[in-house]
């Protein structure tokens, strides 16, 4: 059998087992399920979901995904002294990790969504939610194994993914509200739609709101913003960008793992 | 009627129509061997390009006062039409088409109770120095212009200085693709006490104009895709603006230094952009806005100098801004508003606030209900802190809905330090009014 697919599978299985996973999904589950049970409509429960993506799938990819890893150092170290290239089982601990944390979430908040077609949430609004969410698990995937391989010690490692968390959800945010006050009497509206492709949190969020019609409506900017990503080229764009925030972290991940000395 | 209208013939042939075929075709016969209009006979005309009349031209010098002149269908290329005699009525049959040829306006009306009804008026072409119109009404009183169809004209139907007019049921397009090149589709200027009701226009820079003209009503009608605004209305008072629909203007509904105006049961759908306003009030003194829907605009309601207003049980849905209400605006009180899905609820653009809001539904509000009383116990405040800076700066529109804005806004909620303070509703409803 593959390696990769190999070391996906003990993962899964060892992640499946987990109750943290299954709490992880259920939530999302019980919060869409719980929106469309109070007669809220498809674009009102897509909007207050964005809310929980933005802020709890970074921090479970991050610190669920960096407390895995060092769960399964004697694994890895296992296998390390098994004939195997180094990047076959990254791959298969990468995917092994993200994949059921994917899974989790389009099965928790795409579930509801599924029952409740007659709500009327846009199939664009709904792709882009998912494509978000998944996105965002497997850019704190890769950031957390990259943390968890830097250093041993395990409170720092949680610590540095939860200074990365925040540092994503609210820090830049703040840096970004920060800099558009005080230099709001320049034409800044193209750099700050720069710094959003800058954050993975920031490009998920653009991403769902352009889909939302909400944003178009917010006159000369918004009208800016759903040209850059509500056009074709623009969602193309973010969507690569959110690729590139996927693949990064894993590479910087992949490189610390082949010449990391365990 | 003037007192020789066409009742006079009417009364002698019983209005048969055997009495009225012969009565039209001694009127074409003298028509065509004198080749001069008739006197004292011609009541009832027909206008046929086949026929012994062939240009409405000559129909019009031929009739009388109180004259009805049918234009049969066909395609009529004609020097500019002038009606003079009062009382006259105009009337096309299967919809006969009155062609500017790009060169003129197509027709005037210049006579006191004039009928035009059932034309196709078409092509008056662009020029800078005059208003050419698909119908102008020139310093006439009481004229009733009904279903008629103006296409591809610089203004539609213009009126000047023409008091209790009716402009009734037709249909305007324009062709104009530019401001600068397309005029508005039904034009009021000094004419007081008119009455537009029914009429669907689309295309045109304003849908709806009026200029110094009071007293009117605008009841039922249809304007979308303007160039600029669905209807525009300055220095008109006393107006009521009923039961229309305005869509996809560019920049919305403008109504401007007028004083006590009605503005009931409309729809103001999907104006988007930066200076895009369902309807903006400016320097309004006075009025009612009351059961209209504002629905997917970039700003709702725009509230600039306007004083002592009711705006009541109105809808806001689904828009950026469902109501910007400026601190030069005083006086004005919300009461049974629906506001659901917008961006923002309210905005202004101060920190004192002089309108009041009482009753309103928002679905914002995450207040609580203990006495069952219907309304919340929790006084409800619609300005969010983030609405005030995004208006400050607008760039910072980029982190709507970001975790920290509504961190930020849950603070400020808590403790007020930017927000108006004063502007709350006391008694926010806990279930939508309608």
């Amino acid at each position: 059998m593959n390696v990769v697919a190999l070391v996906l599978d003990a993962g899964w299985r060892d992640l499946a087992r987990n109750r943290w996973l299954a709490a992880y999904a259920i939530t999302f589950f019980v919060v869409a399920e719980g929106l469309f049970w109070f007669g809220g409509t498809g674009p009102q429960v897509v909007l207050s979901v964005l809310n929980i993506v933005l802020l709890v799938v970074p921090l479970v990819s991050l610190v669920f995904g960096t407390l895995h890893v060092y769960a399964s150092r004697e694994f890895i170290e296992l296998l390390l002294a098994q004939p195997v290239p180094r990047g076959r089982l990254f791959a298969g601990l990468y995917l092994g990790l993200a994949l059921p944390l994917v899974g989790a979430f389009l099965l928790g908040a795409g579930l509801p969504f599924a029952l409740n077609v007659r709500a009327g949430a846009s199939p664009a609004a709904l792709a882009a939610l998912m494509t978000a969410g998944s996105a965002l698990t497997c850019a704190g995937a890769g950031a957390a194994m990259w943390f968890a391989l830097r250093t041993d010690d395990r409170l720092a490692g949680v610590g540095a993914a939860l200074g990365a968390w925040l540092l994503a959800t609210v820090v830049y945010d703040g840096v970004v509200l920060a800099a558009a006050t005080s230099l709001g009497d320049w034409p800044i509206e193209r750099p700050v739609l720069g710094l959003m492709l800058a954050n993975p949190v920031d490009l998920a969020r653009m991403l769902v709101l352009t889909q939302l019609d909400v944003s178009a409506l917010m006159g000369y900017t918004g009208a800016l913003f759903e040209r850059t990503f509500g056009s074709a080229i623009g969602t193309t764009v973010a969507v690569i960008a959110l690729g590139a925030w996927c693949a990064g972290p894993a590479l910087l991940a992949l490189r610390r793992f082949r010449r990391r000395d365990f | 009627m003037t007192p020789f209208g066409r009742s006079q013939p009417r009364a002698g042939h019983a209005g048969t129509a055997a009495g009225r075929r012969w009565r039209v075709t001694v009127a074409g016969l003298g028509l065509a061997i004198a080749g001069v209009p008739l006197s004292g006979v011609a009541a009832q005309l027909v206008v046929d390009p086949r026929g012994p009349v062939p240009t409405i031209t000559a129909a019009l010098a031929a009739a009388q006062p109180g004259a009805h002149v049918t234009v049969r269908a066909g395609t009529y290329r004609e020097p500019l039409l002038v009606i003079t005699t009062p009382g006259l009525t105009l009337e096309g049959e299967g919809w006969p088409v009155l062609d500017g040829q790009e060169a003129h306006t197509v027709l005037v009306i210049a006579a006191d109770d004039v009928t035009v009804r059932g034309l196709v008026l078409a092509h008056s072409g662009v020029a800078n120095l005059d208003d050419r119109a698909g119908l102008k009404v020139r310093d006439a009183r009481r004229c009733l212009v009904e279903g008629n169809r103006l296409r591809d004209n610089l203004f539609g139907t213009y009126l000047q200085r023409s008091a209790d007019c009716r402009v009734r049921d037709n249909d305007i397009e324009a062709h104009g693709t530019r401001q600068t090149t397309s005029g508005n589709g039904i034009h009021l200027w000094y004419s007081p006490g008119a009455l537009v009701e029914g009429n669907r226009v689309r295309g045109h820079r304003d849908g709806i104009y009026f200029e110094f003209s009071p007293g009117g009503v605008t009841r039922g009608n249809v304007s979308e895709r303007s160039q600029r605004y669905g209807l525009h209305f300055m220095f008109s008072d006393s107006c009521r603006y009923e039961g229309n629909t305005f869509r996809d203007n560019t920049s919305g509904v403008a109504v401007m230094y007028s004083r006590g105006i009605t503005i009931t049961g409309n729809r103001f759908e999907r104006s988007w952009g930066a200076a895009a306003y369902g309807l903006l009030l400016k320097d309004i003194l006075g009025g009612t806005i009351a059961r209209n829907t504002f629905e997917r605009n970039s700003t709702g309601l725009l509230l600039e100098g306007s004083n002592r207003l009711a705006v009541a049980d109105n809808d806001f849905r689904q828009n950026g801004w469902a109501a910007k209400v400026m601190a030069n605006a005083e006086d004005d009180r919300f009461t049974g508003n629906l506001f659901v899905a917008n961006a923002f609820d309210v905005a202004t653009n101060s920190r004192s606030s002089n309108s009041t809001f009482d009753g309103n539904y928002w679905d914002a509000y995450r207040g609580f209900d203990l006495d069952h009383d219907g309304t919340g116990d929790v006084p409800f405040a619609p300005v969010r802190l983030f609405a005030l800076v995004v208006e400050q700066h607008p760039a910072t529109l980029v982190l709507l809905r970001s975790p920290l804005v509504g961190m930020l806004d849950a603070a400020e909620r808590v403790l007020p330090v930017l927000t108006p303070r004063v502007l709350i509703d006391r008694h926010p409803r806990m279930r939508p009014p309608r």
